[in-house]
């Protein structure tokens, strides 16, 4: 038995890094703090290379599986014998695989913004909400038990919202921080309703115990129906929509593109590569259960596969690199939710299990570096908009190879690490559904599509007349895109079934050539379509886009959902449920505290004089009082 | 009995005494004759204590001990009051009771 | 009528009416010396009462202490030509009844009280007495009190310099 309690550590640095650079940032020089917690991060990510390696490796398996094992337990809160509240590290294959992606992508981002965030006004509270946010984030995966999961949960979302609205100077940013700060936490609303209602009829927070072959959700909770649903299904529900709002799934996606007002760095990290998994990464820690309620899972599916169309067509259309690039994410996170949807559980009926969380590892590498690489090229050109650049290639090498790399990853077209993911998810969707199947063969040539729009529109196309003449980034941002380049390179040939499966069991897959070639093939097309039209300029796509008319214009304007919630909360919450909750707030509530403190007020104005500060009047009453008191009980009162 | 003279009497005289100061506590404006009023309650419980000692327990000698100690308890308040009026005095440049109403409201 | 009660209602009168011109004289040095009159009367009737020790106390103490204390401040504070305000005739009203009440109140109550009167020792208490009281620990014994006595009279020595005391500021 290998001694893994070492790993609260992984936990534990970020933390104190945290403390420590927030309550210093001031004193020292900013790039102190940075690297105190670039290296703090590098621990980090030594610790969790190490923590895989031996979980993998070298720790026995049992019956063939990785174990779970719990590496740290603490009671936290001790409801009941049965029912508490632990904080603790689990270790099992889909934790130890989210450290290395956090980890990793955790620690480039933070080399890349010592170049990147240099000389920006708050560079020590940047790396400092860095810090908390691995720690949350590390907390999450190798939470033991869902309400462990919950805090850290939550602690995510509000590094999100202050790294979101790190310029809080502008108003767009407080206004996106805002934004993404209530959808999710009207989310999380649902989770933790999800929470109540799994813990109340199973009687247990603990993952080890929910998703184990005699899980105590499987039995429980079937007897009552609402709505043609058990207890159960809907708990599940309500779990996922905490996971959907997360992870940016329709509808609860609106705040992902409006995010992106944060620095790039953190778009790479929070926005592309780890926060927005979590949800994906929920569902997968509870998949027995999700598999068990077929019901829960078949919606996960099915949001998760209109979530990847419906952002696709919006990213085919948007100008603002950073927004494409949320929008594929958006897609991305579809195409995993919809794995985990269409899978079975254990062996090879687990295909769809294993892919997602494949498809997360892969995405993590090159969503990152797409990010990062518009970071870098950002900086170059102080624009995010791809129609006032072009001709990029030749001022940026680095850049412009690494972004060629994560975008053929992103495509799928072999070797790189998006095709083998991306295949495995076709061939899980292949045998379970043929419609998503067929909506996922045109995602993912519109993903081929819109991401060679953007990077012809970037590095290719006409050159734009520029502040000053773009140049290469320095070295800190150079790095991490040719690390994370050789990762999008290389991670797919990771043998994921072997490591990461739904029951911890290995198993042999094999690359079904007659799904891959179509899917190669609509790729190329998606990338040949996206050559012809914005290589060299040219008015094709004004036209193609003109002769679309309506729908280009809806897909352009997001298609409007963001009205829609406008149009609800402002006109119908605002209206008809704040107004008169806030009108009985100031006028019951508050007038009736009002009304105690104008009488307490009038009356003590009145009885004021009575405190004149005239000793005389004080005697004189005294003396009253006295006798009044004499004469009471020696005369009036003798009985 | 006292040769003719009942306890009442003491004390009918003490009490007109030490309704008098009470009055003129109320009514004096002056500090030092507020003061004078004090003296005047305090003596007439003096009379009392003496009267009670000498016809009521004419073996003890309680009533002259206590009237002893209340006329120095009455000389050291007389001299503290008059040190606390003089630095009234000096701040305000009178010693009008009515004036000294800044503990009010 | 026996010279006690002569003597008793002579001093009788001596107080209240000097008491009562204590309160209502306009000037406040003849309010002093008013009070000065009382003062001795009383230790007139301390003599009758054959408390010798006391009434030279009181005539010492009261009538050569703090009489004299009392127009020292007089003289600090006040002209002597000048007359003290009438008071407002309300606060007279009010007065008057609060303290006729009581003394109405009280005199009825004292008048109803029947006491139990001994006999009237007429001896002079005894210098010796008085003062193995004032020293002894035993019953009827008063060290406690003396001591106690002493101290208040040293902290107010000392606090009443303290507070006449000019200030530096």
């Amino acid at each position: 038995m290998i001694d893994f309690s070492y790993t609260i550590w992984i936990l534990l640095i970020p933390l104190i890094v945290f403390v420590v650079t927030g309550l210093t940032g001031n004193r020292f020089k900013p790039i102190v703090t940075g690297i105190i917690g670039t290296a703090g991060l590098g621990v980090v990510f030594l610790l969790s290379v190490i923590t895989a390696y031996k979980f993998f490796f070298v720790l026995d398996k049992v019956g063939g599986a990785f174990q779970r094992l719990l590496a740290f337990n603490h009671t936290w809160l001790h409801l009941t014998d049965k029912l508490h509240i632990d904080i603790g590290v689990l270790l099992d294959p889909i934790s130890v695989m989210m450290l290395i992606v956090i980890s990793t992508v955790s620690f480039m981002v933070h080399i890349y913004s010592l170049g990147y965030m240099k000389g920006e006004k708050g560079f020590a509270r940047f790396f400092s909400i860095l810090s908390l946010f691995s720690f949350s984030m590390l907390g999450l995966v190798i939470a033991t038990n869902i309400f462990q999961m919950y805090i850290f949960w939550e602690l995510v979302g509000v590094s999100s919202f202050l790294l979101i609205g790190f310029y809080y100077e502008k108003d767009s940013a407080v206004a996106a921080s805002k934004k993404a700060f209530i959808v999710t936490r009207f989310a999380d609303l649902g989770f933790l309703i999800g929470i109540l209602l799994l813990s109340y009829t199973t009687g247990t927070f603990d993952f080890i115990t929910l998703t184990g072959p005699n899980s105590p959700a499987f039995t429980s909770g079937q007897g009552i129906m609402f709505l043609g649903m058990s207890t159960m299904t809907w708990s599940m529900l309500f779990v996922f929509m905490g996971g959907a709002g997360k992870s940016a799934m329709f509808p609860l996606h609106i705040w992902l593109p409006d995010a992106m007002e944060g620095p790039t760095p953190v778009s790479a990290l929070i926005h592309a590569a780890t926060m927005v998994v979590a949800g994906v990464y929920l569902v997968a820690r509870m998949f027995p259960i999700f598999h068990h309620e077929q019901s829960a899972l078949e919606i996960v599916a099915w949001v998760g596969g209109f979530t990847s169309l419906f952002a696709a067509v919006i990213a085919c259309t948007q100008y603002d690199i950073k927004r494409v690039l949320a929008y594929s994410t958006m897609s991305q996170i579809g195409y995993m939710m919809l794995a985990l949807g269409v899978s079975g559980y254990g062996g090879e009926d687990g295909l769809g299990y294993m892919a997602s969380m494949f498809h997360l590892f892969t995405h993590a590498f090159f969503k990152a570096l797409l990010f990062l690489g518009a970071g870098a090229i950002i900086h170059a050109v102080h624009s995010n908009y791809m129609n006032e650049m072009g001709g990029l290639r030749k001022y940026l090498p680095i850049t412009h190879a690494t972004f060629l790399i994560a975008c053929l990853a992103i495509s799928g077209i072999p070797p790189f690490a998006g095709f083998f993911s991306k295949d495995e998810i076709l061939v899980a969707a292949f045998h379970h559904n043929k419609a998503l199947f067929a909506m996922e063969y045109l995602v993912a040539g519109m993903t081929a599509f819109y991401m060679f729009r953007l990077y012809f529109n970037v590095f290719w196309g006409q050159e734009q007349h520029y502040h000053h003449t773009p140049h290469e980034a320095p070295v800190t941002m150079t790095i991490p895109l040719i690390i994370l380049a050789i990762g999008s390179t290389f991670a797919g040939f990771i043998p994921f079934t072997k490591l990461v499966t739904s029951d911890s069991l290995p198993f042999e897959s094999h690359t079904e050539w007659g799904i891959a070639i179509p899917s190669i093939l609509i790729a190329l097309a998606g990338i040949g379509i996206a050559t012809m039209l914005y290589m060299k300029k040219s008015d094709t796509s004004k036209k193609i886009a003109t002769a679309l008319g309506g729908f280009y214009t809806a897909a352009y304007g997001k298609f409007y959902i963001d009205q829609v919630y406008l149009f609800i909360t402002k006109k119908i919450l605002f209206n008809y449920v704040s107004r008169p909750v806030a009108w009985f707030d100031r006028h019951i509530v508050d007038g009736t505290m009002n009304q105690f403190a104008y009488v307490t007020n009038v009356v003590s104005d009145r009885i004021k004089g009575f405190q004149s500060g005239q000793l005389q009047q004080y005697a004189l009453v005294f003396i009253s009082g006295v006798i009044a008191l004499a004469l009471l009980f020696i005369y009036l009162w003798t009985n | 009995m006292f040769e003719g003279v009942p306890i009442h009497w003491f004390l009918v005289l003490s009490t007109l005494m030490f309704f008098i100061g009470i009055y003129g506590f109320l009514v004096r404006k002056n500090l030092i004759t507020m003061l004078m009023s004090i003296e005047l309650i305090l003596n007439s419980v003096c009379i009392n204590f003496v009267a009670f000692n000498k016809i009521l327990y004419p073996g003890h000698l309680e009533g002259m001990f206590f009237t002893l100690f209340i006329i120095a308890v009455a000389a050291a308040e007389a001299s503290v009051a008059i040190a606390i009026i003089i630095n009234i005095y000096r701040r305000l440049v009178n010693i009008d009771v009515e004036k000294m109403d800044e503990m009010k409201y | 009528m026996t010279n006690n009660q002569f003597m008793f209602l002579l001093f009788s009168v001596v107080i209240v009416v000097f008491s009562l011109l204590t309160v209502t004289s306009r000037r406040i040095l003849r309010a002093a010396t008013f009070l000065l009159f009382v003062l001795v009367s009383t230790s007139g009737l301390y003599f009758l009462l054959r408390f010798n020790f006391l009434a030279a106390i009181q005539l010492t103490l009261y009538a050569g202490g703090i009489v004299v204390l009392i127009i020292f401040s007089v003289l600090l504070t006040s002209h002597i030509s000048e007359k003290l305000a009438i008071p407002p005739v309300t606060k007279r009203i009010f007065a008057a009844i609060a303290a006729i009440a009581g003394a109405v109140l009280c005199i009825l109550t004292i008048l109803q009280t029947q006491f139990v009167q001994k006999t009237f020792d007429p001896a002079r208490t005894n210098i010796r007495t008085i003062g193995e009281g004032m020293l002894s620990t035993g019953k009827y014994g008063y060290a406690l009190p003396f001591e106690v006595i002493s101290v208040l009279l040293l902290a107010a020595m000392i606090g009443s310099i303290i507070l006449a005391k000019k200030r530096k500021d």
